[in-house]
């Protein structure tokens, strides 16, 4: 008995041993460039619409739409293209889901370059769109992830992000000029306090992401489009007082303690919050351009919907326009040409920039849309971020990563909202001098290296 | 064929032929990915670019860094909350294998919340704790109105908010285990106990408690690993935000947000091994004398 169990015991044991050691040693080998001269992305022009063909798989992100919208642009699509098949995929967490298919070849022939990919590495999974000099000519914010003067996506829409307001609560409350500067807009939402139901400025904490949205005005604070690519990375401590980051997020520790947001930010609830700044139970809430439209749409009082600049105490109130996702071109494809086709109509014909992302289009030929040109007429500017210089590419972000500072992530964003509430014992300097440290260890290893 | 082989031969030729399929899938699906997640703990990965081996440099920086190891006194507050869970399971389970009206209706509404998903308990429970939610308002009915606070959003409550959620849903599990093992114990032993004057509480303590033993200790071990790896729950209601965060939601965290998979890794493998050594100890404590 003790003899047969040991002898299958070795059995299985090696039995596992093989599915282990089989599973181990499949590791994809690297596909090599076809042997034409001409790279696809200019091929793929000289041919007919007609003979481009084939089963396309576009990644997205927006499962809201998916089903509505992306089915008429692909119906749209096909009027030009009748012989190109597409089926779309919608992932609910874009940049976790793709991460794992990204170790595999299929990961659609359309899909977005995830922020998380490090810069360097991204024509190891994409396909090159064009020379960084002709794509700046016809296109914005390409500049941000080329590599060695190749472009590889193109922003979906370029947008830009402020203070989403109701204005008949303002209104009510006694607002009569829009708060340009910190101390204004506090004051503005103490008066929403007094004299409203409203709550004076929504945090949306619980979902966590909406709190990441400041990020995107801290150039506004600056007042400055060099700071943030640029200048913050001469700095070791870029969260000293005095400094942007500082001098921004102070106004969110402000809020929080003079008890200007909802009551209990844990319980927040942000599909409940459009309907609530709809109905204007909501005063404020610091948003991208993306949301104006769903807010607006999220009831029925459409027209009290605005938005308005981070308040700066800056000289020039600049919205600096952030590129959204890009699209992309897996470079593992094997339909290149179709999918070419699709980023190209996509970008030019499908609106979606303005329509569904609630900003202006990464095109130079598309017009700006209506409601940018009357803020540029009240001086508001709209204007690019200045690119990293070629030396400094993507450290911006490594040292972010490294530092666990995550500029754009929500949890330290939710440290400052439970200090200023009362729940932490650490002071707003205590914050941004942890910020500091970590950033600054960070900064040193990567600088050295 | 077969016929001709002896019946020693026959038997280990269909316990092999048996055991394929669950261990091919046993393999494909457990050890194959935890021996995937050894080696990448001793990498550098992001997950997008090329690995780079660093030997046990991630293991350092989680044994040195202090930050790491705080969250495990989150997870004290489940540790406790097992014992609490463990006690009603017994207590509930002891009582309705005895003669009880309406013993089924008890049993089912016990044993409810462990069927339920746990995304649809975290939602519950969410409106449940907000303020003038569930919660404050029934302890406003039974005049306890004054000690109300907000559940999730203090931080002292938040962790016992969390775990009491956990304990509600995961009792009825241990429940239905207790239960079972209960009911096995043979009727006449009462009624020889009973002869011999036994109250109910000497019939727990010197007949049901040892027969059952091995099953308390399994559900103990069952609840302690669950205890450390606490993460539906809290990362579905708070997303480990306001001090909540458990050691498994740093770990996805660590690999998802900031991109450090091998880090993380070393997380899950040191996570493991705490899991495994804490059983090793119980099952000494609780080791049968045989």
């Amino acid at each position: 008995m003790l003899k047969l169990n040991q002898k299958l015991l070795v059995f299985f044991a090696s039995m596992l041993a093989i599915v282990v050691i089989a599973g181990c040693s499949s590791d994809s080998e690297e596909s090599s460039g076809e042997g034409s001269d001409q790279p696809t992305y200019e091929t793929w022009k000289e041919k007919d619409p007609e003979e481009i063909e084939g089963d396309l798989t576009v990644i997205t992100h927006r499962t809201d739409i998916v089903d509505t919208v992306y089915q008429e642009y692909a119906k749209q699509f096909n009027e030009i293209y009748p012989n190109v098949n597409v089926n779309f995929e919608a992932l609910t967490d874009y940049g976790g889901e793709i991460m794992p298919r990204m170790n595999t070849e299929d990961y659609g022939d359309v899909q977005y370059i995830p922020v998380q990919v490090p810069i360097e590495d991204i024509p190891n999974f994409f396909e090159p769109m064009g020379t960084l000099e002709d794509m700046q000519e016809k296109y914005l914010g390409v500049e941000e992830r080329q590599v060695d003067g190749k472009v590889y996506g193109i922003p979906i829409a370029l947008t830009y992000t402020g203070v989403i307001y109701n204005k008949s609560v303002f209104e009510e409350a006694g607002v009569t000029e829009l708060p340009k500067t910190q101390d204004e807009f506090i004051a503005a939402l103490e008066k929403v306090k007094e004299n409203t139901d409203a709550v004076p400025l929504y945090t949306n904490y619980a979902a966590g992401w909406p709190l990441t949205q400041w990020e995107g005005a801290v150039t506004t604070t600056a007042g400055n489009v060099d700071y943030y690519n640029v200048d913050m990375l001469d700095d070791p401590t870029p969260f000293d007082q005095g400094d942007p980051h500082y001098e921004h997020y102070s106004l969110m520790y402000e809020v929080a303690e003079k008890e200007l947001i909802e009551e209990d930010p844990l319980t927040t609830d942000w599909e409940a919050s459009k309907v609530r700044m709809n109905n204007g139970e909501i005063a404020t809430m610091v948003l991208g351009s993306w949301a104006l439209e769903q807010i607006q749409g999220a009831g029925e009082n459409a027209d009290d919907i605005g938005m308005m600049a981070f308040p700066t105490d800056a000289e020039e109130t600049i919205f600096s326009l952030g590129a959204d996702l890009n699209i992309s071109i897996n470079k593992n494809s094997e339909n290149k040409d179709a999918a070419f086709a699709w980023v190209d109509w996509f970008i030019h014909d499908s609106g979606y920039s303005v329509e569904q992302a609630g900003g202006i289009s990464a095109s130079k030929d598309i017009p700006l849309p209506d409601a940018l040109t009357a803020a540029q007429e009240e001086g508001a500017q709209f204007e690019m971020l200045t690119p990293a210089p070629d030396d400094k590419q993507g450290l911006l972000d490594e040292v972010d990563k490294e530092s666990e500072v995550g500029l754009w992530l929500e949890p330290n964003k939710k440290i400052i909202i439970e200090a200023a509430i009362g729940n932490r014992d650490e002071s707003y300097d205590d914050i941004m001098n942890s910020w500091n440290e970590d950033w600054s260890a960070a900064y040193e290893e990567i600088v050295s290296e | 064929m077969f016929s001709k082989l002896s019946y020693k031969r026959q038997r280990s030729v269909i316990i092999v032929a048996f055991l394929i399929v669950p261990l091919t899938l046993l393999g494909t699906f457990s050890f194959l990915p935890v021996a995937n997640m050894f080696w990448y703990s001793l990498t550098e990965w992001n997950g997008f670019s090329d690995k780079e081996f660093i030997g046990l440099e991630n293991y350092r920086t989680v044994f040195t860094d202090p930050e790491y190891f705080r969250v495990f006194t989150v997870s004290l507050y489940y540790f406790f909350g097992t014992f609490l869970q463990m006690g009603l399971a017994l207590y509930f389970a002891t009582i309705l294998s005895f003669k009880v009206r309406m013993k089924n209706f008890f049993k089912g509404v016990i044993f409810f919340p462990y069927l339920l998903n746990g995304v649809a308990i975290g939602f519950m429970f969410l409106l449940f704790f907000q303020p003038e939610g569930g919660l404050d308002t029934i302890l406003g009915l039974v005049g306890l109105g004054d000690f109300t606070t907000h559940w999730l959003g203090n931080p002292d409550v938040i962790n016992i908010s969390l775990a009491g959620t956990s304990v509600w849903r995961y009792m009825g599990f241990n429940f239905i285990i207790f239960l079972g093992a209960i009911s096995s114990i043979p009727n006449d032993v009462y009624e020889a106990s009973e002869i011999d004057g036994a109250n109910r509480w000497h019939q727990f303590r010197y007949i049901i408690l040892p027969s059952i033993k091995i099953i308390v200790s399994l559900n103990l071990i069952l609840a302690i690993s669950g205890a450390l790896s606490a993460f539906e729950i809290p990362y579905i209601m708070t997303g480990g935000s306001n001090g909540s965060a458990t050691f498994v939601i740093q770990t996805v965290d660590t690999a998802f947000k900031y991109g450090k998979i091998g880090l993380a890794s070393a997380m899950a493998v040191i996570l493991l091994f705490i899991v495994i050594i804490v059983t090793a100890v119980q099952r000494k404590f609780f080791s049968e004398d045989d």
